[in-house]
């Protein structure tokens, strides 16, 4: 067995684990990337539409651009990649954790003081959803044909039926257009499209392709390969089959949703938050398990890339600050999900330094007030505009918002509320 | 006799197929079985529980009962020479009521009438030390020790390994349009075109036995397809019982059950509904309602959420509800083996036995055991659970077992590799054989990678590759440059 | 002619009805803002498009290139855009941000490369 020492180790050379490890190497310490694809940059590397890196470079970059900045970044601050490398093992030792990895090579244990987790996510699956009908080929999620299509090069199918307006979705019809396939019809199980307007306007209206909002597949026929879908109205939580009708198409592209993988951080002792799927992180993004961080889509499922690469910046520095033993020794307090509010990430904060939140809504809102609160007290207020589950929201919680609050940090509350 | 002409020839390779020719295989006897489907176990078979029966379902009276009972006390030797996974977790009928405990005494005396070994009714207390994850409103029930459960298709697979190592011929894609009988051999003809002949033909086609014995004009019966919907659960589901837990048995089907399969997933369902379309393995919506519903009545923590998938297996139901294993009184030197569904998996073993002795006494074959008969077949280890230290020893040897392939079930490029070379080529027969592709994320991850895998080994080409033979095509063709 | 777009310039995303004769907008309502009717303007006037797509390669390692258009352009050009790119067979080594196609139909739209590719 191959025998390697880093100060941080990073399990996934996606998104987050590019921003999280070229932040801290550049503070100067060992860091390493475990990746178990043959490249960096994760599933950046198929979503080759733009629309990526505004808000962090302030202009429309492809998925494979975005990623490269950061694999530049890693190269020029001396990150060592492991590529088609997987972890399979996590163990602690005290304060040293054992990161076990296979590859052609051998199993190597990489030991390590700091683990951030950054193996993002998966998709749901048919499964996962529960959709009846028979079993034939063809039906497959929307990122599996993202990458058929956008890495090897394969068109999927002729004719498809993507269930889920969720992005990724959105984006494949377009793409599966532009590539010669005919898509059918969006089916979205909601009242209203989980995807961004401009989605929905260029990638479906364009094409002139129809969306049935509020409405399910009842069932998936076909022998061999997939022949036709039952469509039907999603009423009062069942499909209404008295209103079904049938879709001919011979692929179903499933984009309905994203679920953290934490199977590896189960095994290592992490405990995960039901409402995000993720970890829960303290004010330093650390688990449960000193010494075990994580951020990006592992933690929580993130709509934008450039929020992702924020966060794992953030969680770089706490690594960074956790390295070097000089964390603020100020006790953490808890910070919880209020009225309307689905989660919040991280769950603890601390006073004494600005610290960013990300959060995600019940129902939307187009005028709503975001409170913070401790107990009656207010410690600050926003207008929100337009606030949509499907679109996360931050802030900052600035030092002057927690000045007041007394040693124990007690616990903070946030919600939000129709104006 | 012709190169081309067997002593033998089994029709199907499901449980009951390959059983029976990996009996005949250990006869100096030149045997074949031909499958209509690219690989084993695609027919029922594949989407079966797994159980391993108690022998306290059926009556004394039925030829399934006695070949249940011997049927699962032949799988530890089995297992021992052919390594599918196999294990004797128990089986326990939960009742609920006085009214159920009345049945649960019927159940107990039968099993006891057929032989069964180690069987008890249990009280409440003693049910819930055995299994503490049952509902504690249990009012009693049976308890069955030396039942279990088992992968089906690694157990059809091994089986038909076992087969061809020691000489018989597998046939695949071969569907039976016709045959003829000369008085000595029969003509078998495949929609392709192609010929087998045989001394003796065994009808062991699963749902299609009605339509073979029709070929062979054998008798005239009807397979009634019996659908069975099931969910399967992940492996980290709270709900993982010790024991396969059985409600009080309904007239027709044993009930809805919750299953610890051996790969450590758990399995609820089937339900049971007679069908007319034998092609027809839809699921429905109401049906999941209906599995749920019931399986959260006898054990808790049981939740959609962690479903990861759902299939539909069709059972081959005859009028009589009992096994048909005969020389057919009809067709010369045919031999039907039909209507074998619940406890067909638990019993096929015992089955391909009796038919082989209808072979030599009702047809006089000459039966000679094989002297060079091997009994084992080789082992792909497989990296799933091993430790750090096991693993790189595996990788020094091959370093494709440092690739992981399936990252949810941890199956390695070493192991879908050994998958194709013993032949299993579609994306479902590299699934059932390795597991690639059955965990959490059911292939979202993996396909690409077996496709370019197979591609690989195989020379066919990534847009030819289907995930069960015929049109079932996993991808379309590759961007050309030419916009349609 | 009536045509309905959901406008993508805010969140808000209003629903805007227009009418457009031979080659005006002729009526805008149903948006909130006046952004809102130059964004409908441009839409049905002259709508423009960032395209992407991959290219076909020489390469082992990444045998389709993805490729975008360096600024959006006119949506009448995209089909033909497409197809040439399609045809196209590119010899690795690539740079990301260097130019496939210069100067599309003298769109003043360059095909540029998303992804540096070695071999």
């Amino acid at each position: 067995m191959i025998k390697k020492t880093y100060d941080a180790i990073i399990i996934g050379g996606g998104a987050a684990g590019l921003s999280a490890a070229w932040n801290v190497a550049k503070a100067g310490f060992s860091t390493a990337i475990i990746e178990r694809e043959n490249c960096l940059g994760g599933i950046l590397n198929q979503c080759i539409h733009t629309g990526f890196g505004l808000h962090r470079f302030g202009k429309e970059l492809s998925g494979p651009e975005y990623a490269e900045m950061d694999i530049d970044l890693v190269a020029a601050n001396k990150v060592d990649s492991f590529i088609n490398t997987t972890v399979f093992e996590i163990r602690s030792n005290g304060i040293l954790k054992s990161v076990f990895a296979s590859s052609a090579e051998g199993v190597t244990e990489f030991e390590t003081r700091a683990v951030i987790l950054s193996m993002g996510c998966r998709e749901r699956n048919r499964g996962n959803l529960g959709i009846p009908g028979t079993r034939p080929s063809g039906i497959m999620t929307a990122g599996l044909a993202q990458r058929l299509l956008n890495i090897e090069g394969y068109l999927p199918g002729r004719k498809a039926v993507i269930i889920g307006s969720g992005d990724i979705g959105l984006i494949m019809a377009r793409r599966l257009t532009w590539s010669g396939a005919i898509v059918m019809g969006v089916i979205e199980i909601l009242p209203y499209p989980s995807g961004l307007a401009r989605n929905i306007a260029q990638c479906l209206d364009d094409f002139e392709i129809p969306l049935y909002l509020g409405h399910t597949v009842s069932a998936i026929n076909g022998k061999e390969r997939v022949e036709s879908v039952d469509v039907s109205p999603f009423k009062d939580g069942v499909p209404s089959l008295s209103g079904t009708f049938k879709i001919d198409c011979d692929t179903v592209l499933i984009s309905a949703g994203l679920i953290p993988e934490n199977e590896l951080s189960v095994k290592a002792g992490v405990k995960l938050s039901n409402a995000t799927g993720g970890p829960y992180v303290d004010s330093s993004m650390m688990t449960n398990v000193p010494g075990i961080f994580a951020c990006g889509n592992v933690l929580h499922v993130h709509d934008l890339v450039d929020y992702v690469s924020e966060e794992s910046e953030n969680c770089g520095s706490a690594v960074v600050s956790y390295l070097s033993s000089d964390e603020c020794s100020c006790t953490q307090g808890n910070i919880s999900a209020g009225s309307n509010i689905k989660y919040i990430v991280p769950s603890k904060y601390r006073t004494g330094i600005p610290q960013k939140f990300y959060m995600r809504s019940l129902m939307p809102f187009e005028n709503a007030m975001l409170t913070v609160k401790c107990a009656d007290k207010i410690l600050f207020e926003r207008k929100l505009k337009y606030v949509r589950p499907p679109e996360m929201q931050s802030f900052t919680l600035t030092p002057e918002m927690t000045d007041g609050l007394n040693e124990n940090s007690p616990e903070i509350n946030v919600s939000l509320t129709e104006v | 006799m012709n190169s081309m002409d067997y002593d033998v020839v089994v029709v199907g390779s499901g449980v009951v197929g390959a059983s029976i020719a990996r009996l005949l295989s250990s006869y100096e006897l030149k045997a074949a079985v031909i499958e209509k489907f690219p690989d084993a176990c695609f027919g029922v078979s594949k989407a079966n529980s797994g159980i391993i029966h108690g022998a306290f379902h059926h009556a004394t009276t039925t030829l399934k009962a006695r070949l249940e009972l011997k049927g699962n006390m032949m799988y530890d030797q089995l297992h021992k020479e052919l390594g599918f996974p196999f294990k004797r977790t128990g089986i326990i009928v939960a009742a609920f009521s006085s009214e159920e405990m009345k049945t649960v005494r019927l159940l107990y005396k039968q099993g006891v009438a057929n032989g069964a070994p180690g069987i008890e009714i249990c009280g409440s207390e003693r049910l819930l030390n055995l299994e503490p994850g049952l509902n504690p409103d249990i009012a009693g029930g049976l308890y069955a020790p030396f039942a279990g459960v088992v992968e089906p298709y690694r157990f059809v697979f091994s089986l038909m390994e076992s087969a061809q190592l020691n000489g018989l011929d597998f046939i695949r894609d071969f569907e039976v349009v016709r045959s003829s009988y000369d008085g000595k051999l029969h003509q078998v003809f495949s929609s392709d075109g192609r010929a087998v002949a045989a001394s003796f033909v065994i009808n062991a086609a699963g749902l299609y036995a009605d339509k073979i014995s029709e070929i062979f004009n054998g008798e005239k019966f009807k397979i009634h397809p019996r659908k069975g919907e099931e969910f399967l659960l992940d492996r980290n589901s709270p709900a993982r019982p010790n024991n396969v837990i059985f409600p009080v048995p309904a007239k027709e089907s044993k009930g809805m059950l919750v299953i610890p399969t051996v790969e450590g997933t758990t399995m609820i369902g089937p339900t049971s509904e007679k069908i007319d379309d034998k092609e027809d393995s839809s699921t429905t919506y109401s049906n999941m309602e209906r599995i749920f519903l019931q399986a959260s009545r006898m054990v808790s923590g049981i939740s959609r959420r962690d479903v990861i998938t759902s299939f539909s297996g069709l059972r081959p139901v005859l009028e009589n509800e009992d096994f048909l294993i005969e020389k057919s009184q009809m067709a010369p030197a045919f031999i039907q083996v039909a209507g074998i569904q619940s406890p067909g998996l638990t019993a096929a073993p015992a089955i391909a036995e009796y038919v082989l002795e209808i072979l030599s006494k009702d047809c006089g074959l000459k039966l000679e055991k094989k002297k060079s008969f091997i009994p084992e077949i080789s082992r792909t280890e497989k990296i799933y659970g091993i430790s750090p230290e096991k693993l790189d020893e595996l990788i020094e040897k091959n370093p494709a077992y440092g690739n992981i392939v399936c990252r949810c079930e941890q199956i390695s490029e070493a192991e879908i590799v050994d998958a194709i070379r013993k032949g299993h080529t579609t994306i479902d027969g590299i699934k059932f054989y390795t597991r690639s592709g059955m965990g959490r994320c059911q292939g979202g991850f993996c396909t690409y990678k077996i496709l370019k895998i197979i591609s690989r080994e195989t020379g066919i080409p990534i847009d030819h590759i289907t995930r069960r033979g015929n049109g079932s095509f996993i991808t379309g063709e590759r961007i050309s440059g030419e916009l349609k | 002619m009536k045509k309905k777009l959901i406008c993508i310039i805010c969140p808000a995303g209003c629903t805007i009805e227009t009418e457009t004769d031979d080659a005006d907008l002729v009526k805008v309502s149903g948006n909130k803002c006046p952004r809102g009717a130059e964004y409908a303007r441009k839409e049905l006037l002259s709508p423009e498009r960032t395209v992407t797509a991959v290219v076909p390669s020489d390469s082992e390692v990444l045998p389709f290139i993805p490729v975008r258009t360096d600024k959006a352009i006119s949506r009448n050009l995209v089909s033909q855009l497409l197809k040439t790119i399609y045809s196209i067979k590119v010899k690795t080594p690539v740079k990301r941000g260097s130019v496939l196609i210069e100067n599309f139909q003298a769109s003043g739209v360059n095909v540029i490369f998303s992804r540096s590719v070695k071999n």
